[in-house]
């Protein structure tokens, strides 16, 4: 599949793959409306998405990017490190940063700097790091000196509102829950007022790919997300009533999945073939290659003959993949 | 009725006159306040005041009337206070002073005038209100002026960006009208601040109101907003009560 190369400046022509029932349709994001019943639920991830790429050197100047993955303390983060380059240069191309030792220190400017407080066992690159700011002065500086994840497809640098969704809240996520970068509120209103009810989750969507083989391998890594306790009860009457709970994104199903095996706070559940989905009945996604830890994810929704039919259709019919790529609906 | 306790409120221009007050109530109400201001250290002062008097605070140093700092106010705001559940858009730009009659108003003053009285407030609006619907739950509350709808010689600038800004309230509560978000428009009247000594510097300090007692009863409008028109414009001096 083609990548999108840009963020779209015209939503409406965003297509939808219809997966239901083994049968696929072409439609169009704007006929969303009319794939959806009156009692169904669908259930958003309202992450914005945070600067979370900090250029950085250690104590040689050796220059080096980090890209945040979660927060774990007041001021201690996971990050994966990249070598000198940008992000014109794809993630497996790019150089391997230099080794640290615990305690190292980098700077990302002057004030700003962090101290490795160790490797994760999957890899050298996926470091703990401490910052030396918290709170509001974290929060500052994080925004002053970072940008967000960008990719080696796209035309242009990503700008901050450009990866953001039309109901971001807080930022968490470190890359974009890009199943929700086509919703616009002409098209959520329309929907709320068809009776299809749209609730929130917040979900610290993780790196999408880190070229290191090991680390992508692991993909995704854990994540930290909180579910209203409105939003679960929603799930209950959906479920309930007969309605369908619809994630928005693969973020969602990690979420929610996660809630119904009684976990909190942070997940560390992979979902993938055999994996018996408890909450969710349909999945609104972007358009997923074989190789992307997403695609494990639709092992839970479609049996392997669909998912390959349902490939070959996005490939022969020039659907755009990625951030801002094509969208599909996946209802069971 | 709105119970601020625990609430996250976003005020800009929080570091002086009206904001500085609201954020101080605010925060006395129980509320996690966040405030927008371009001046460091006015604004730490402010963060400092707050906390030591039990309340909780933060400080963030953005420019409204600048695109790029949009997301990092929301940013900033929603990862330390929790989404926002009132926004108060309170930063205003005079214009020119003294004030200047329209064919001797400079474009770039207009310019900067409405980016940060109409197109800020339109940003922001536009980056908290999502949440706000899928949530159930918002307010917000666009602080206006006289001069948006009097014809006052020499507040051109001012008075088109504050009247731009009440329709953009009027039209922002008609498109959401059942979605579960309140906003409200508000005449705050003549306070003792440094912008109205700025724009008449020979006005009578003591007939002015004072920006606790009007940030007093802008609190008292948004607790009691599900009872008030959505998209309404008050006066804060007339305003009485429900």
């Amino acid at each position: 599949m083609k990548a999108a190369r840009a963020p779209r400046a015209d939503k409406t022509n965003v297509k939808l793959l219809v997966v239901k029932d083994g049968m696929i349709e072409d439609s169009l994001i704007e006929r969303l409306p009319d794939h959806l019943r009156p009692g169904d639920l669908l259930v958003v991830n309202d992450a914005a998405t945070m600067p979370a790429s900090l250029p950085a050197r250690d104590a040689r100047n050796n220059q080096m990017e980090l890209r945040l993955t979660t927060q774990l303390d007041e001021r201690v983060w996971q990050a994966a490190v990249f070598g000198a380059g940008d992000w014109r240069t794809p993630t497996e191309d790019r150089p391997s940063p230099p080794r640290f030792a615990e305690g190292e220190e980098i700077m990302i400017a002057p004030n700003f700097r962090a101290r490795v407080r160790g490797e994760d066992q999957l890899s050298g690159r996926l470091l703990n790091l401490e910052f030396n700011l918290s709170g509001e002065e974290l929060w500052r500086n994080l925004y002053r000196h970072g940008k967000p994840v960008q990719y080696s497809y796209l035309e242009d640098e990503l700008k901050l509102w450009s990866v953001q969704n039309v109901y971001s809240s807080r930022p968490w996520a470190v890359e974009m829950p890009s199943a929700g970068h086509a919703l616009s509120w002409r098209l959520l209103l329309k929907l709320i007022r068809k009776g299809v009810q749209i609730v929130p989750l917040t979900h610290g969507a993780g790196l999408s790919s880190t070229g290191d083989v090991k680390i992508d391998l692991a993909l995704p890594l854990a994540e930290r997300f909180e579910i209203p306790p409105s939003t679960m009860e929603a799930v209950r009457r959906t479920t309930a009533g007969g309605g369908r709970v619809i994630a928005v994104g693969t973020s969602v199903v990690r979420a929610l999945e996660s809630a119904g095996m009684g976990l909190s706070g942070f997940t560390t559940l992979k979902l993938g073939p055999g994996y018996e989905r408890k909450i969710v009945d349909g999945l609104l996604t972007g358009t997923h290659d074989v190789s992307e830890s997403h695609y494990q994810l639709l092992r839970a929704f479609l049996p392997e003959n669909v998912l390959a039919q349902l490939s070959q259709h996005l490939e022969r019919q020039d659907y755009l993949t990625h951030e801002f790529g094509d969208l599909c609906l996946i209802l069971v | 009725m709105f119970d601020f306790n625990g609430k996250s409120v976003l005020i800009t221009g929080g570091s002086r006159g009206l904001g500085r007050a609201l954020a101080l109530r605010f925060s006395a109400e129980g509320a996690k306040v966040a405030m927008v201001a371009r001046r460091r250290e006015e604004l730490d002062e402010v963060v400092r005041e707050i906390r030591e008097r039990g309340g909780i605070a933060f400080g963030i140093v953005a420019d409204v009337g600048d695109k790029e700092s949009v997301y990092p106010i929301m940013g900033q705001a929603t990862a330390l206070a929790g989404p926002v559940d009132v926004l108060i858009n309170n930063a205003s730009a005079l214009g020119p002073v003294p004030l200047q009659l329209i064919p001797d108003t400079d474009c770039e003053d207009f310019e900067r005038a409405l980016q940060v009285n109409t197109i800020g407030p339109f940003r922001l609006i536009k980056a908290v209100v999502g949440s706000m619907v899928l949530r159930q739950t918002g307010v917000i509350v666009n602080i206006s002026s006289d001069a948006a709808v009097e014809a006052y010689p020499s507040w051109g600038v001012y008075g088109a960006s504050k009247a731009a800004l009440d329709h953009l309230t009027r039209i922002a509560a008609a498109e959401m009208a059942d979605a579960g978000v309140r906003f409200l428009s508000v005449d705050p009247g003549e306070m003792d601040t440094l912008m109205h000594a700025q724009a008449l510097p020979d006005a009578a300090p003591s007939s002015l109101q004072s920006p606790a007692a009007v940030a007093e009863k802008i609190v008292t409008m948004i607790r009691q907003s599900d009872r008030i028109a959505n998209g309404s414009r008050l006066i804060a001096p007339e305003w009485r009560p429900l």
